[in-house]
């Protein structure tokens, strides 16, 4: 459905995306990830038809938008961070406003407008004015403003920013309901939200893409299964003695449970077996042991970490690409 | 022309569900009253013409006074408040969008403009009025509604604040409605040149006594026509930025 190849966009000498390329299929829901500054509003913008990149191309369902970028603006749909809403105008008649200028005439758009209404949860407030909603509401008549055209691709820049917590929780439903119709493209630096709502995440630092895939994807291509949660049970000084002489360990963390030790470890590669064996020869019982699945915010510290470093060891080159 | 006139019909219910179209009016219309009553009308005998010719002379002032701040808002808030993004993200196109926010700008103009009508009126109460130099005048008087609105959104276009658009229209317009006098301190050819440009003194001064001048009717379409292509341009260049 998208295609970008060597986007580069330029702000004077400031380069806020550079050589980004993906691809993004039909009725996926992938989020860009990244620390404040990383560039994922300037891609999303570049895909919403906003900017123009200073290289590279970008296609949508095949239309390439410097080509036909009114044919490209007609089928994306795009949420800013800041809800773009006239607030004195009445939700239902704002968002009958915006699917005429979008190009609907206006029996599509009366036709979409109560499916629209009942997918972002608005039915009650529609003949409300703008300015008197609660954030939550604008965010999502932000959301229904960039769907009443029935767009082929949703992009939403930071839709939860501002949110309680209950408004975040309607939020998800309201966003995962969206890929039923079309591709969704969501920026957050929350990395929960991002594990939470979309299948596919693309992780964006100093303007690179620097990883790409599921959050298993990413935690399998960084972790190889070598960190571990045990629940030992033993003398506290044999166990940390036989974790410190093991050539298998790398880092070791050990607390008290009730009637056991539990120790949380970093192998210096797949040794869980011998790991195990080198205890048992010790005497140490093995009431458990689990692999540690990375959290998000450990692998994307990791990832934007590492460039940093590469970036570091090769002064004056392009940082090394980590790809899942 | 159908995606201009949303434009223009969103706009115009922006002017008229807001205080600012009212309190523009309002404003306009006692000041213009109060100035028809002490100098217009005065307290000597007058002609007819003469009270209607000085009626024109202040509405032209007036109506350019007003246009600075009927078009302050037009573009500039929506760079502010960033709903520009629902146009720039639409396939509507810079020429239709200035041409809708042109369009409700002139109508709400056009309100104001007829609102005068009264004082007109109150002529025919003593006087013996003459309905062409009326119609001729009012005619005068959109034409330059027409020209000062162009300017006037070609600045709020440009600009990033509502206060720097009203700004820089207002010195926009005062140059050319003060170009005459600056045409006696400057040497020709330019001379004739600034003294062309001149709103009042060259062109609307004729309209307010009756006459109708095809070059002041063709300069006045032709400045508002050079401000709204210039505004387009700049939309449609910033839109990609």
């Amino acid at each position: 459905m998208i295609r970008a190849e060597g986007l580069t966009r330029y702000y004077g000498w400031f380069a806020a995306v550079q050589d980004a390329s993906f691809e993004i299929g039909e009725r996926e829901i992938v989020g860009f990830l990244g620390l404040n500054g990383a560039g994922k509003s300037t891609i999303l913008r570049i895909l919403a038809g906003l900017l123009l990149p200073s290289s590279g191309r970008v296609t949508v369902g095949g239309i390439d938008a410097l080509d036909a970028p009114d044919v490209m603006r007609k089928r994306i749909g795009f949420l800013p961070e800041d809800p773009p809403l006239y607030r004195e105008m009445r939700v239902g008649e704002f968002l009958r406003w915006v699917g005429r200028i979008k190009g609907r005439d206006s029996n599509h758009v009366e036709k979409a407008l109560p499916r629209v209404l009942e997918t972002c949860q608005l039915e009650t407030v529609r003949d409300r004015v703008i300015a008197e909603l609660s954030h939550g509401y604008k965010k999502r008549v932000g959301i229904a403003q960039a769907i009443i055209h029935d767009p082929d691709v949703v992009i939403l820049d930071e839709p939860i920013s501002g949110l309680d917590p209950q408004q975040i929780v309607d939020m998800r439903s309201v966003v995962r309901s969206l890929k039923d119709s079309a591709t969704v493209l969501i920026s957050s630096h929350i990395l929960s939200e991002v594990t939470q709502t979309c299948d596919r995440v693309l992780v964006i630092h100093e303007g690179r893409i620097v990883a790409e895939g599921s959050e298993a994807e990413l935690g399998r291509s960084l972790d190889k299964g070598s960190r571990l949660t045990m629940t030992l049970t033993g003398e506290r000084n044999r166990v940390e003695a036989c974790l410190e002489r093991s050539a298998h360990v790398d880092s070791f963390a050990l607390s008290e449970g009730d009637s056991s030790l539990v120790v949380d470890l970093t192998l210096r590669g797949d040794f869980r077996e011998s790991l195990v064996a080198e205890l048992v020869t010790e005497g140490i019982g093995i009431r458990g042991l689990r692999e540690t699945m990375s959290e998000l915010e450990q692998i994307f510290l990791q990832l934007t970490q590492s460039t940093q470093s590469a970036s570091r060891r090769k002064a004056g080159r392009a940082p090394t690409e980590v790809r899942a | 022309m159908k995606e201009m006139l949303l434009v223009a019909r969103r706009d115009l219910a922006s002017y008229l569900n807001s205080y600012w179209g009212y309190v523009v009016i309002a404003a306009v219309l006692m000041t213009d009253g109060l100035l028809f009553n002490a100098f217009a009308l005065g307290d000597q005998p007058k002609y007819s013409t003469k009270v209607i010719e000085e009626f024109f002379y202040f509405s032209f002032g007036l109506t350019c006074i007003a246009s600075v701040f009927m078009t302050m808002r037009a573009v500039a808030e929506e760079k502010q408040t960033g709903t520009i993004v629902l146009v720039d993200s639409s396939p509507l196109s810079a020429s239709q969008y200035i041409g809708g926010k042109y369009i409700a700008a002139l109508a709400m103009m056009a309100i104001l403009i007829l609102g005068t009508a009264y004082m007109p009126a109150l002529v025919f109460v003593n006087g013996k009025v003459s309905y062409g130099q009326i119609f001729t005048g009012y005619f005068g008087l959109l034409l330059v509604a027409g020209a000062a609105t162009a300017i006037g959104l070609f600045m709020s276009a440009a600009a990033n604040s509502q206060l720097v658009a009203a700004f820089l229209t207002a010195a926009t317009l005062g140059f050319f409605v003060i170009s005459w006098i600056l045409a006696k301190v400057v040497d020709p050819p330019l001379k004739d040149i600034v003294e062309y440009l001149s709103f009042y003194d060259r062109h609307f001064r004729g309209f307010g006594r009756g006459q109708i001048h095809t070059e002041s009717v063709i300069y006045f379409v032709s400045v508002a026509f050079a401000f709204l292509t210039m505004a387009t341009r700049l939309l449609a260049m910033r839109r990609w930025q």
